[in-house]
């Protein structure tokens, strides 16, 4: 498959590994941010061919993983509400909620539907005016343009059955938080690709500055990932501290303009909750003033409706890289894909599940 | 739907459509109508002595050996689907169940729960693919029963078969007679009726129409046999795909299964559709599909046996069965690494991005 088979080739990828061992020469920890990337590197084995002194710690970049159980909470109860229609990306009708995630809410006889795009939902919304028809708006700044495209045109249309659960997430401010946590032991950053493609890379700069750390913002492929990897050391090992591309086939410095008006149309940066976290400021996106009308937690009345989270799952120090998946005691123990404790082991993109996947037996 | 039509235009559906153009609960209430369900629907088409009898029961003259015996359910949507419908599906999955078992199929029933509005129409185009595949997979089809459950109730059809078959293998064929060295063959590309069953719901569209690899796979089970070749284990990719097929069988014969990435086939479309939607191929669904465990000595002979047959054209090994960690399956991926392959917790749900 073209853009696929060429960076998931072994020879090239043979050649990265030969050359990460010919220039690390002291031990250093990279962090690639998206749960996308931490996927193929448990997939295809990257870590492997990494030579020993450099550790690989998984960032807080699956959305999936990181919608607090807040949230959640909110999307069961209005899956629940009778006469609506809850739409939702695939892989969060499994992420357990205080008692039961969507998929039961679905069995139980809600009328829960996956759907690949809100454009989607906007559309069942509009065959079902009788309805009210609700969207699960989560991920980092990928998702933004399509979810402000689903509000822009349900102002433009009219549609009034149709609202979003907003739970967008920015992924700055997080790597800001990780970077100035006492316990932070990473050096260098792995940045999202597919968020840089909307974005660009001209808000990493000032971080890269301010922090002294590399930022390469790299692909997803296993040749692109070894790439991003190789930048990354020669910059530690150089004393560098900069923002570099590797994945310049999709993303370019100032990014998608079209598509980031459109997010800056509709939403407004705000507060956010990360599971296993908590809130940091200015870490996520709500809905404009102006399209407050389209805000579901408004709707269904759930705005001052909060939830804790266990108090056992590590869950929040995986997602900041501070521990490895294994080192929590519930993991694997108390703790599966089919009993998850917390969402890093519900999604097929958590650091938990990935580790539980392909490493359990090794 | 091109394929919706496949079957059931070569005739005309018997029950007269303007009396009743749909299922009625009555077509299950044993009386009149299901009377005239049976004469004019299932008779002509599985038309044979034995289910001519209009027994209680079939009555089977076998030969005195060992049978294999076994039974499944399908539902499906929708119930017509590129390269297959959920007809064809019933006939087929129950026929590969035998086959894995070295058996030749020869009995099957037909069980089917109707619900109550169905197209009559559909109920027929479903028959009449039945039947086809009932004839291409040289079964019969000797008994049945209908039921009509009340709109709402069903999804339009579900069928269970259950099928008997003479077992015609001369060693037992199971995962317990797995041995370390055997080669692991797989008979085609992986994938392709997950994907196409997908693609329907869902709306999805690719350069061109992704088939269901839907097939009766007793043919060529039965020219393996026939060679004399010993198979050590056989098994069908349904629903868990590839992965867990090779999973049940490891921790079965308490062996440690190893496998190249790079040597399993699969349609570029089949990849792209994975890719899209974050889905690992090695759990996709197939319906035409099997692995089997041969000895070193019987692998040459193995792939040109099956890869004369136009079920196994692209039969390659795809790894080997060893001694070592009991029940795991390792798979060296494309860039040379090794990633352990595992049991899927649920359904694949497409990922987010």
């Amino acid at each position: 498959m073209k853009f696929i088979d060429e960076y998931r080739d072994a020879q090239a990828a043979r050649q990265y590994s030969d050359s990460l061992r010919r220039v690390t020469t002291k031990p250093w920890t990279i962090m690639e941010v998206c749960g996308g990337q931490t996927h193929s590197i448990v997939k295809f084995g990257i870590d492997e061919l990494l030579p020993p002194a450099i550790t690989l710690v998984h960032g807080p970049g699956c959305p999936v993983c990181v919608t607090s159980l807040e949230l959640v909470e909110k999307a069961i109860e209005i899956a629940s509400t009778p006469d609506v229609i809850f739409c939702s990306f695939g892989d969060m009708l499994r992420v357990p909620g205080i008692s039961r995630d969507l998929l039961s809410v679905k069995a139980t006889g809600g009328d829960v539907r996956i759907v690949y795009s809100p454009l989607d939902a906007l559309k069942i919304a509009e065959e079902n005016p009788a309805r009210e028809v609700v969207f699960f708006a989560v991920g980092f700044e990928t998702t933004a343009p399509a979810n402000a495209m689903a509000v822009y045109q349900a102002a433009q249309k009219d549609i009034h059955n149709f609202s979003l659960l907003v739970s967008h997430v920015l992924v700055p401010p997080a790597m800001e938080a990780i970077l100035s946590s006492p316990e932070n032991r990473v050096q260098g950053f792995l940045a999202a690709g597919h968020v840089c493609a909307v974005m660009g890379f001209w808000e990493y700069e000032p971080i890269a500055a301010k922090y002294h750390v590399p930022i390469v913002v790299t692909g997803f492929e296993p040749v692109d990932i070894l790439q991003g990897i190789y930048m990354c050391i020669r910059q530690l090992e150089g004393g560098r501290a900069e923002v570099e591309n590797q994945y310049s086939r999709s993303v370019s410095k100032a990014g998608n303009l079209p598509a980031q008006k459109l997010i800056g149309e509709i939403f407004r940066v705000v507060p956010r909750k990360w599971r296993g976290v908590g809130e940091i400021p200015q870490s996520g996106l709500g809905l404009q003033e102006k399209y407050s009308r389209f805000d579901a937690e408004a709707r269904f009345g759930l705005v001052h409706f909060t939830a804790d989270e266990p108090a056992e799952c590590i869950s929040g120090l995986v997602l900041q890289g501070i521990k490895k998946p294994y080192e929590c005691t519930a993991f694997v123990v108390r703790c599966t894909p089919e009993h998850p404790m917390g969402a890093t082991m519900v999604s097929s993109e958590g650091a938990c599940a990935a580790y539980y996947h392909y490493r359990k037996k090794s | 739907m091109a394929s919706e039509s496949k079957n059931g235009n070569a005739f005309i559906c018997p029950i007269p459509i303007e009396q009743y153009p749909n299922v009625l609960l009555a077509h299950g209430g044993g009386g009149k109508l299901t009377h005239q369900l049976i004469e004019k629907m299932f008779l002509p088409a599985f038309g044979n002595s034995i289910l001519g009898a209009r027994h209680d029961g079939a009555l089977l003259h076998l030969p005195s050996q060992q049978l294999a015996f076994t039974t499944d359910s399908y539902v499906i949507r929708p119930l017509f689907f590129p390269g297959g419908d959920i007809g064809s599906l019933a006939i087929n999955g129950t026929v590969n169940d035998l086959a894995m078992c070295g058996a030749r199929p020869l009995f099957l029933s037909a069980g089917f729960i109707l619900e109550e509005g169905l197209p009559m129409d559909t109920l027929w185009r479903v028959v009449q693919s039945m039947k086809l595949a009932a004839e291409q997979a040289g079964v019969q089809i000797v008994t049945g029963d209908t039921k009509v459950v009340d709109r709402g109730k069903g999804d339009g059809i579900f069928i269970n078969t259950a099928g008997i078959g003479v077992v015609e293998a001369r060693q037992a064929i199971s995962p317990a007679n797995v041995r370390p060295g055997d080669a692991i063959v797989l008979s085609g590309d992986i994938g392709r009726h997950g994907i196409a069953i997908m693609a329907v719901r869902e709306g999805l569209e690719f350069e061109s129409t992704i088939e269901s690899d839907c097939a009766a796979l007793s043919g060529i089970v039965l020219d393996l046999i026939g060679a004399g070749i010993e198979l050590h284990c056989l098994r069908d990719l349904t629903r868990g795909g590839l992965a867990s097929a090779l999973i049940e069988i490891a921790e079965s014969s308490c062996l440690h299964f190893e496998i190249e990435e790079n040597t399993i086939p699969m349609l570029e479309d089949v990849k792209g559709a994975c890719e899209i939607l974050g889905f690992d191929p090695l759990y996709v669904a197939n319906e035409g599909r099997f692995i089997s465990f041969v000895p070193a000595r019987d692998v040459d002979r193995t792939l040109a046996r099956m890869r004369a047959h136009p079920l196994g054209a692209q039969s390659c090994i795809i790894g080997t069965a060893k001694e070592g960690d009991p029940g795991l399956v390792t798979m060296r991926s494309r860039i040379g690494a090794t990633r352990v392959v595992d049991m899927l917790s649920g359904e694949q749900l497409p990922r987010i991005c």
